[in-house]
């Protein structure tokens, strides 16, 4: 309970942590918040380009959609493609950073090595030369964000399994026996959970900003879906004069990423054993 | 009777790398030839400076560092020559508690589940039997069974020391290595600490190899000493014999450093220099560089250990000498 403590002192991890909550809030019951559900899909051009009113809040866009409920709308793809992602990317990441940590020689250099030439991979350009491969889609800018994500996961639990491997507690373990599969899951892992899930959150907003980017750039989801980058880019030919159409999906990438920024910053914190008590 | 425990000829080099278009890096011999054997109930003492080796030959003969070549023997029974993983199985009967038994408990998992995690791994019984057995090694080191549901950093010094005992006393060893365990303590709780080791030999019949370079407590503690330098045993003798009237140079300069509560003598003999690195050891008798006697054939001469009176071996060709109260010669070079 210590750990609640703690994290409840930290304010920005506080509101961080509302923010997601939030945020999935809103991913989850989108459809049922969301004043015209159906303008996910449905134009209104009798009613384009009207300001922020009660009737719409957020005001409505070139083809009379109301902003609010695609704002509403676009959480959920959001999210999908960052915890997509970032699974993904934790999924090849972790085992391999394992991997090449616990064991010696030729397996973890060979590792560390595919690890490094990923690394060197500019996240948007892969992307951009994936959606030019594949076509704009979805599915090639979450291909191409797994393809540059992993390798931080590797790195990172690289860097841990190494430094628990040389503890005395692993030592010890082996000294009574215990199986290479036993001290690695059991013991290394949770140990290296903390830096991990950091990590993770952390990606989690990031992976929120890129997609934006690739959306934006008109390389991610594809019209008419309620994509917040998308929208973005949309907006473009609109301004300066409608600007309530690119701030208000613009505000909801920032808040979303801020969210999860804070959250991660106030995980890292708490993340010490130290914390754990037996009362 | 065969010996609870045989060394013979151990080598152990670590690391050395062979290397493309430049020069191979030599490996450490961090253990180079110990011949030594352990009889059953006795607490062996394995004294020396920093780097001696004696933590390497501790975790050769609990299997966790392989041997270069020589043989162990437990029970008559050879050991050696296998993977660490497979020496573990063979050598259950040799357990190790670490210098630092805080750091050898895993910080996420509270006391009774580490305890129990040895038991898992050997193989014990049913869960309610785990119980039973952790309960008792924890009173048998003297802690009450609630420390169970306690994380590691909440424990003191001496009462980690406690558990990393409770810890393999679980595993009905025969040997026990003890590493560095009064190290970091302060007195009365090394005091606590000793006799809680000499009651748990008395009732479980168990056998110490003690690494320590606190002199004070070897000499309380151990049946028999030997001093090791630079990976080798200079001198091996009963303890009593060793504080009385050690032979080898290395030695004697190790007992003379020690403090002593005496007042007045409180001069002691510096060892001149430092210890030849052992990744190249220098020929001859590898103590010479330092030694007050040495001669120009110790530097050619390999020493090995010979007998100078019942269970008592030193590994210097001048000993007789020394004993007899030669001089130092000239300053060695």
């Amino acid at each position: 309970m210590l750990i609640l403590k703690k994290f409840a002192q930290d304010k920005s991890a506080v509101i961080g942590f509302a923010i997601v909550v939030a945020v999935v809030f809103i991913a989850v019951f989108g459809p049922w918040l969301a004043p015209y559900p159906q303008d996910a899909t449905m134009s209104h051009l009798t009613r384009r380009l009207r300001p922020p009113s009660w009737a719409f809040p957020f005001g409505t866009d070139n083809l009379g959609r109301d902003i609010l409920s695609r704002v509403i709308l676009g959480a959920r793809g959001a999210l999908k493609v960052s915890l997509l992602v970032v699974g993904a990317s934790m999924a090849i990441g972790v085992p391999l950073g394992l991997a090449a940590g616990y064991s010696r020689g030729w397996l973890s250099e060979a590792i560390m090595r595919v690890t490094d030439v990923f690394l060197a991979l500019p996240q948007l350009i892969l992307a951009l030369a994936l959606a030019q491969l594949m076509g704009p889609s979805l599915e090639s800018a979450m291909i191409a964000l797994v393809a540059t994500y992993w390798p931080f996961f590797t790195r990172i639990v690289y860097a841990e399994t190494r430094r628990l491997r040389a503890s005395l507690f692993v030592d010890a373990l082996e000294g009574l026996g215990a199986s290479p599969t036993r001290i690695v899951f059991l013991h290394i892992l949770p140990n290296a959970a903390s830096p991990i899930i950091v990590r993770a959150t952390i990606g989690l907003g990031f992976t929120i900003l890129v997609a934006a980017t690739l959306g934006f750039l008109g390389m991610g989801a594809t019209p008419p879906d309620p994509d917040w980058g998308l929208a973005i880019s949309q907006s473009r030919t609109f301004l300066p004069g409608a600007w309530w159409y690119a701030t208000f999906p613009g505000l909801a990438i920032l808040v979303t990423v801020l969210g999860f920024n804070l959250l991660g910053d106030g995980l890292r914190d708490i993340m010490d054993p130290r914390l754990r008590r037996s009362r | 009777m065969t010996p609870l425990l045989e060394l013979d000829d151990i080598h152990v080099h670590l690391g050395g790398r062979k290397r493309w278009f430049q020069p191979d890096i030599p490996p450490v011999k961090a253990v180079g030839g110990v011949t030594l054997t352990v009889a059953a109930g006795e607490i062996l003492g394995l004294v020396g400076e920093s780097g001696c080796g004696k933590t390497t030959l501790g975790r050769t003969v609990l299997g966790l560092q392989r041997e270069t070549r020589g043989s162990i023997r437990l029970r008559g029974k050879t050991v050696s020559g296998a993977r660490p993983r497979d020496a573990r199985k063979l050598r259950r009967a040799i357990q190790y508690v670490h210098q630092d038994p805080g750091a050898a408990l895993d910080p996420w998992w509270s006391i009774g589940h580490s305890l129990e995690e040895g038991l898992v791994i050997t193989g014990h019984g049913e869960r309610s039997r785990r119980r039973e057995i952790i309960e008792q090694a924890l009173a048998a080191v003297g802690l009450d069974p609630t420390a169970q549901r306690r994380y590691p950093h909440e424990f003191s010094g001496g009462q980690l020391r406690r558990i990393g005992l409770a810890r393999i006393l679980m595993l009905d060893p025969d040997i026990v290595i003890l590493d560095e365990p009064t190290s970091g303590l302060d007195m009365s709780v090394q005091a606590t600490v000793l006799n809680l080791l000499l009651e748990i030999r008395a009732r479980r019949d168990l056998t110490y190899l003690f690494i320590s370079h606190d002199l004070s407590v070897v000499r309380r503690l151990c049946d028999r000493v030997a001093v090791m330098y630079l990976g080798r045993i200079v001198e091996l003798a009963p303890a009593a014999s060793l504080f009385e009237r050690a032979l080898h140079p290395y030695a004697q300069a190790l007992l003379a450093a020690a403090p002593r509560l005496e007042p007045g003598e409180s001069r002691t003999i510096a060892i001149r220099g430092e210890p030849p690195s052992a990744a190249r050891l220098p020929a001859g008798c590898l103590f010479a560089g330092r030694c007050p006697y040495a001669e120009p054939a110790c530097r050619t001469e390999e020493q090995v250990l010979q007998a100078v009176a019942p269970g008592h071996e030193v590994a210097c060709r001048r000993w007789r000498e020394i004993a007899a109260g030669a001089p130092p010669t000239a300053a060695a070079a």
